[in-house]
């Protein structure tokens, strides 16, 4: 685990969109407001974050993109989870929870 | 998988980059488009919603220029772009281009030179297999550091150690070669058995000595070079078993030594020979006389895994043995062990190690000139760099496009360099081929390519940082307001402070050229004790059958030879020598002054230098006659034994009394000389001899030379001649008589004296001539370095010089104001550079002559010539400042 807080953003920032693509394919806007709608608004994703995050992420395999027609028939770039992908929520799953574990029990040290 | 997944990405953002970068625009525009109309559905107003949208999204250049950053391969893309944009840029400038480039060239090719030098010398190990293991072996027999080894001595070594795998012994030799086609001499170097096996030598052809051919009284065998068996034998394998006729004697050709054989040493004058051929067959007295060293140097391959410490340890046994067994000639006599590699480069090392630091302070001059150019170039850049910021390039990306460019020209001014670098190397190396030892093995090879890659690539670090520090420290808005002022104040102080280190930088290496200039200035006009213009020396080999005769049928026809060389129309005098001669060939002798007990040892003896030289030396030479008379020709062998000394003799031996009749004793001979006559010192050991150190010199006549040495002088004869012009006619002259006497007979190694003097001074003339040339190369540098700094400072003030004029300042004063500031900058660099210099010189101080190292005449000239040459250089930036119409400059901008 790297002790760097970007990493650790960026981490948390790739569990949210491999979580919005447990439901189903999207494309950038449709994972932008599920994360908004999971997190109740807690984060919102800016598009400048949002698009390197997928282009990264399915440089490395774990989504997959494609062309298709959006629900008013705009074409627009789709997003899936690979198996890589699912394997990968899970590992990040474990790792935010350690984390939050981990900062649960700093917090509350006496 | 990962792996596997991110190889495909870059290959696909590689190979299909149009593609993948189209697809990403339009996923940014869609989803810009699917914003908009979220905001429309939310019921905003068109264009409220298109803003909106455009807001949230950040813009979509940004967005894209993001992604780029994150995509496999990105950096391979945007390197290939930085590159095509360096080069648009420097194209869009090129008087600053080339200036950038060929300085670059000019600092990396003149270190990749030397580099390339300092490598084939010092740096690569010698050609032999595991070459570590080599040592080179000399006496000590004080006051000699390193001397030459009595055989008898060197065969004890050879029996006695613990340490070598093998010991082998070499000397210089000549031999005629007769018999098929012409007469011609031979350089001849007499191995022993051992000598190529001990160096790892493959022979072309043939075989190796065997050591019971290395022994007295063995048949005759000889090895060939490869240029003679090629030259004289038409390089055909049938010459082995084939007999030559050398000396008149009968040798067998058993073996041809490769081409690419090479062999030299500095401190014991190993030449490569036309023809090799064992030592230990040579039947003269002195291979049996321990006393005697004639001029036998020895290399020896340490036994693996032995230090060279072990060695001394085991050699200083067997001289301490040696000394106990023989004490008359070995007492005090020690072994002298130096590694080969050492041997060989000798003092060129500290000579090289000075020109390469000198040559790195033109570089680091290069370098500050570069970066001053890329400096004054990123002031007029600092828009260009913010509206990229603004574009969503992030800082890195900026720094990174400033440091391809310097990389750019680096590559560019480096490949240059390396081009200069090959054929000026070729040049100098071609000019003053005996300065340097292993010169031959001297070439471009892949250290010479990766230093040049990291000089420049240190290079493009140096310079490219400087204007990145400039942007590092700036934010988009400022820079995008602030064009004109950000420019002013910090970098024109950064700026000026390295023009003075550059004027620092050129006054060390116009001091240390200047030194060694003044040296050799001194070293010229040394008086040698004799006049070498105009003197020619030369051997003359005689015909076998000569040493055949009596003593005095020998005498004779030396005599007759004499008389027919000075009858040869061109020469004014001439005179036959033997043993030593000026900075040619060294040769003394123990000796003590009759009245005096003898010394109990040969080693206990003062030595002299001595010359065996016929009645016309003096003349010939043009040595002072100061006392008393010179050899004449009636001191023969009938006649009472004399002797003339050198005025440093008769000051050190016969400090208040006459020496004029009084005798001395030879080491070796049984006969008593009189001194008849002084005459003037004469250097025997260059023009840089040290006084303290020189030997007392000796001159005895060269008939009185007793019987039992009468066979070795049958062999050869040398001589001096004065000419009347220096010209070399008259060698064809003098081959033509000798040869007319006896078809046998060859005259042969012709050295005009002067020739030789330069020779001497080779070493010196190299270091003078690359310290020269890297100084002109600093100041022309340093002198560009001030120009375009000055120019360019102008440039900026031209608003502010335009004011002034607007308000009243004269031309005159406008002139007198930058002149005064380049003054003011060039005292500094001057100041410091001074300092500088002293510390710098002390090191060479060991190749001045005559001339300390903070000699004022060279300090005060360089100190009045950097000023000098700095003002001339900002003198036309001067001139445009004051020219510059102040109504003019004031709507500028």
């Amino acid at each position: 685990m790297s002790p760097e807080p970007t990493t650790l953003l960026q981490g948390t920032l790739d569990l949210l969109i491999l979580k919005s693509l447990v439901a189903g394919e999207k494309h950038g806007l449709g994972i932008s407001r599920r994360i908004e709608q999971i997190t109740s608004g807690t984060f919102v994703v800016k598009p400048g974050s949002l698009f390197p995050a997928l282009h990264r992420m399915e440089e490395e395999g774990w989504i997959s993109a494609f062309w298709g027609d959006s629900e008013n028939n705009r074409r627009a770039k789709y997003y899936r989870l690979t198996k890589a992908g699912q394997k990968q929520l899970e590992v990040e799953k474990k790792r935010w929870g350690r984390i939050s574990w981990a900062i649960h029990q700093a917090l509350e040290a006496s | 998988m990962p792996l596997l997944n991110q190889a495909r990405s870059f290959l696909r953002n590689i190979v299909l980059a149009r593609r993948v970068e189209s697809d990403l625009d339009e996923e940014v525009r869609s989803h810009l488009d699917m914003l908009t109309e979220e905001n429309l559905r939310a019921g905003m107003p068109l264009h409220e919603a298109r803003r909106a949208a455009r807001i949230e999204l950040g813009g979509i250049d940004q967005v894209k220029e993001q992604v780029h950053e994150v995509q496999a391969g990105n950096w391979l893309h945007s390197i290939a772009g930085d590159c095509r944009y360096g080069i648009r840029q420097l194209l869009k400038n090129p008087g600053f281009a080339a200036v950038a480039i060929m300085t670059l060239a000019l600092g990396v090719g003149a270190n990749t030179a030397l580099f390339t030098v300092v490598n084939g010398v010092l740096l690569n190990p010698l050609p032999y297999p595991r070459p570590d293991e080599l040592v080179s072996l000399a006496q000590k027999l004080p006051p000699f550091e390193q001397f030459a080894i009595s055989y008898p001595d060197f065969l004890d070594w050879g029996r006695m150690n613990h340490t070598f795998q093998a010991l082998a012994a070499y000397r210089q030799n000549n031999f005629n070669l007769t018999g098929s086609g012409e007469a011609q001499r031979l350089k001849a170097t007499q191995v022993s058995a051992s000598f190529f096996s001990l160096l790892g030598v493959n022979l072309v052809l043939g075989r190796n000595f065997l050591p019971e051919e290395d022994r007295r009284g063995a048949a005759h065998v000889v090895m060939l070079s490869a240029s003679l068996w090629k030259s004289r034998f038409g390089g055909s394998p049938a010459i082995l078993g084939k007999t030559l006729t050398l000396d008149g004697e009968a040798y067998t050709v058993v073996g041809v030594v490769p081409e690419s054989f090479y062999f030299c040493c500095e401190s014991t004058n190993f030449r490569l020979g036309d023809v090799y051929v064992p030592i230990g067959v040579w039947d003269v007295p002195w291979m049996q006389d321990r006393g005697a060293h004639p001029g036998i140097f020895a290399v020896g391959r340490l036994q693996a895994g032995t230090t060279i410490e072990q060695a001394r340890a085991d050699t200083n046994q067997i001289a301490h043995n040696l000394a106990a067994a023989y004490p008359d000639s070995d007492k005090n006599v020690g072994i002298v062990l130096s590694p080969l590699k050492q041997a060989m480069v000798g003092n060129s090392r500290s000579m090289l190690l000075l020109l390469l630091a000198a040559v790195g302070l033109v570089f680091l001059i290069a370098c500050v000139n570069v970066a001053n150019l890329l400096l004054a170039r990123s002031t007029g850049r600092v828009q260009e760099f913010a509206i990229r910021m603004a574009l969503g390039a992030t800082r890195q990306r900026l720094v990174r496009q400033l440091l391809v460019e310097s990389a750019l020209l680096a590559l560019i001014g480096g490949s240059i360099g390396l081009l200069l670098a090959a054929g000026g190397t070729r040049a100098a190396l071609a000019a003053l081929p005996e300065a340097l030892p292993r010169a031959n093995e001297v070439r471009l090879d892949a250290h010479v390519l990766l230093f040049t890659l990291v000089v420049s690539a240190v290079g493009a670090l140096l310079f490219g940082l400087m204007p990145v520090l400039k942007i590092s420290g700036a934010t988009v808005h400022k820079n995008l307001k602030e064009r004109q002022r950000w420019a002013s104040g910090s970098q024109h102080r950064i700026q000026r402070t390295f023009v003075a280190a550059e004027i620092s930088l050129a006054v060390v290496l116009l001091s240390a050229a200047g030194l060694t200039i003044r040296s050799l200035a001194n070293l010229w006009s040394v008086d040698p004790g004799f006049d070498p213009r105009n003197l020619l020396a030369f051997n003359v080999a005689l015909p076998g059958s000569t040493a055949k005769g009596t003593p005095s049928e020998i005498r004779g026809y030396l005599n007759q030879l004499t008389d027919a060389i000075a009858t040869i129309p061109g020469v004014t005098a001439s005179g036959r020598t033997a043993g030593a001669l000026p900075m040619a060939g060294d040769n003394e002798v123990g000796f003590w002054i009759e009245g005096q007990v003898r010394p109990s040892t040969t080693s206990d003896m003062p030595n002299a230098l001595n010359y065996f030289v016929g009645p016309g030396y003096l003349k010939v030479m043009g040595i002072r006659l100061l006392r008393g008379r010179f050899i004449s020709a009636q001191d023969n062998i009938h006649s009472r034994f004399v002797a003339v000394i050198d005025d440093r003799f008769e000051r050190q031996y016969f400090r208040h009394r006459n020496p004029l009749g009084e005798h001395i004793h030879l080491a070796g001979l049984d006969e008593l000389f009189e001194i008849v006559g002084v005459v003037g010192h004469v250097n025997q050991n260059g023009l840089d001899e040290n006084e303290r150190s020189a030997a007392v010199q000796l001159y005895n006549s060269i008939d009185q030379i007793p019987d039992k040495f009468i066979t070795a002088m049958a062999k050869s004869a040398g001589f001096v001649v004065r000419t009347e012009a220096s010209n070399n006619g008259i060698t064809g002259a003098i081959r033509q008589t000798v040869g007319k006497m006896n078809d046998q007979q060859v005259a042969y190694d012709f050295a005009w004296m002067e020739e030789i003097i330069s020779g001497s001074l080779a070493a010196r003339r190299f270091t003078m001539f690359l310290l020269g040339v890297f100084a002109i190369l600093a100041l022309s540098l340093a002198t560009i370095g001030v120009y375009g700094v000055f120019s360019y400072v102008v440039g900026q003030r031209t608003q502010e010089i335009g004011i002034r004029m607007a308000l009243g300042a004269e031309r005159r004063k406008v002139v007198l104001m930058v002149l005064g500031e380049a003054g003011k900058i060039a005292a500094l660099g001057v100041g410091v550079g001074i300092v500088a210099s002293i510390g710098f010189c002390r090191l060479i101080a060991s190749m001045l002559f005559r001339v300390s190292s903070y000699d004022p005449v060279t300090l005060v000239s360089v100190a009045m010539i950097l000023p000098a040459v700095a003002l001339v250089a900002c003198y036309i930036p001067a001139r445009r400042a004051s020219h510059i119409d102040p109504m003019r400059a004031l709507r500028y901008e």
